[in-house]
């Protein structure tokens, strides 16, 4: 393309020259602000990765404390949990089974299981390893009727923790977090806000990791925070 | 709030569901074989029934599976959720 040009005839001179020295000041108005300098990831050198929270502003209250997770791997995986040839597979694959009890997680290392439906399971990974997960998976599962999708960039996480966690969650969440409901270890697919979200409760402070929507985070994220204000 | 127990998930917010109609309408085998009343019956017609109903409900915001519930249109009361293929319970209201 750029021989071409060089030997093209009458090659039209870049618009520049036609807008004349007022369009400069113009131009430079009109520059965007400097986005946040966002981290390449490991799965793609060179290429930066961008969250829609970047730069976002948190709650400033101790006791609820929020964190963006955004770029953990997150792989979709569907399968016959009655199938014990699934079942290995998986673990030899992630190092755990996935959990066949309802809304609960399994962990091994930093890899985590959760269960979204009875044959349905999210494998989550540290950022970057999401390849290498995918890949160990479709091999240990290869020849049985299972789906292994990396899924990673659909939703980012939002990690809340603090005494008021669940004082803001259950402003506008149907499920019941009371502890003699929902605890560590286990996790849920509901709404918060009107916006669907996966809960997983990692400990008793509480702390929960939301898994939203990259869509619906910006959303989220201003309802979270608002409704945190009270409990400054 | 009012509940509805999910067959994988147990009770959860009525919110989380959404309810697709009555259940257990068996598509014509052949639609190719069958008059063009038959086939609106089977798209259009429901029972419309005063009393227990069987529909079809799916937890669209939760666990995303289908299931089927006995519900009294009298009183609203969920008397029985079985799952898909499920042989329909018997159930009073």
């Amino acid at each position: 393309m750029v021989e071409k040009k060089k030997t093209g005839k009458a090659a039209p001179k870049p618009k520049k020259a036609k807008a004349g020295p007022a369009a400069k000041p113009e131009t430079a108005a009109a520059a965007p602000p400097v986005a946040p300098a966002a981290k390449p990831t490991a799965a793609a050198p060179g290429v930066a990765a961008a969250s829609p929270l970047d730069g976002r502003p948190g709650t400033g209250i101790d006791t609820a404390v929020m964190v963006e997770h955004p770029h953990a791997g997150k792989i979709n995986l569907r399968g016959d949990p009655a199938d014990q040839a699934f079942l290995d597979a998986v673990r030899d694959a992630a190092g755990a089974a996935p959990p066949t009890d309802a809304n609960t997680v399994a962990t091994a290392g930093r890899n985590e299981i959760l269960w979204l439906g009875p044959d349905e399971w999210l494998v989550v990974t540290p950022e970057g390893e999401q390849g290498a997960m995918e890949t160990a998976l479709g091999a240990a599962l290869a020849g049985q009727h299972v789906s292994v999708v990396d899924t990673t960039d659909a939703r980012t996480t939002i990690r809340m923790h603090g005494a008021h966690a669940r004082d803001v969650l259950v402003k506008g969440c149907p499920l019941d977090l009371h502890p003699r409901a929902f605890g560590p270890g286990q996790c849920a697919q509901t709404i918060i806000a009107k916006a669907d979200v996966l809960i997983h409760q990692r400990d008793d402070a509480p702390t929960y990791d939301i898994y939203v929507l990259c869509s619906f985070a910006r959303y989220l994220w201003d309802w979270l925070v608002d409704a945190a204000r009270e409990f400054s | 709030m009012f509940l509805i127990e999910c067959p994988w998930c147990g009770p959860r917010s009525q919110t989380e569901f959404h309810c697709h109609g009555e259940a257990h309408i068996a598509r014509p085998k052949y639609p190719d074989a069958v008059s063009d009343a038959e086939w609106a019956d089977y798209v259009f017609n429901r029972s419309n029934t005063k009393g227990v109903i069987y529909e079809r409900w799916v937890h669209n915001h939760g666990c995303r599976r289908w299931f089927n519930v006995a519900r009294d249109t009298v009183s609203d009361r969920i008397l029985a959720v079985y799952r898909v293929g499920g042989k329909r319970p018997e159930v009073t209201p």
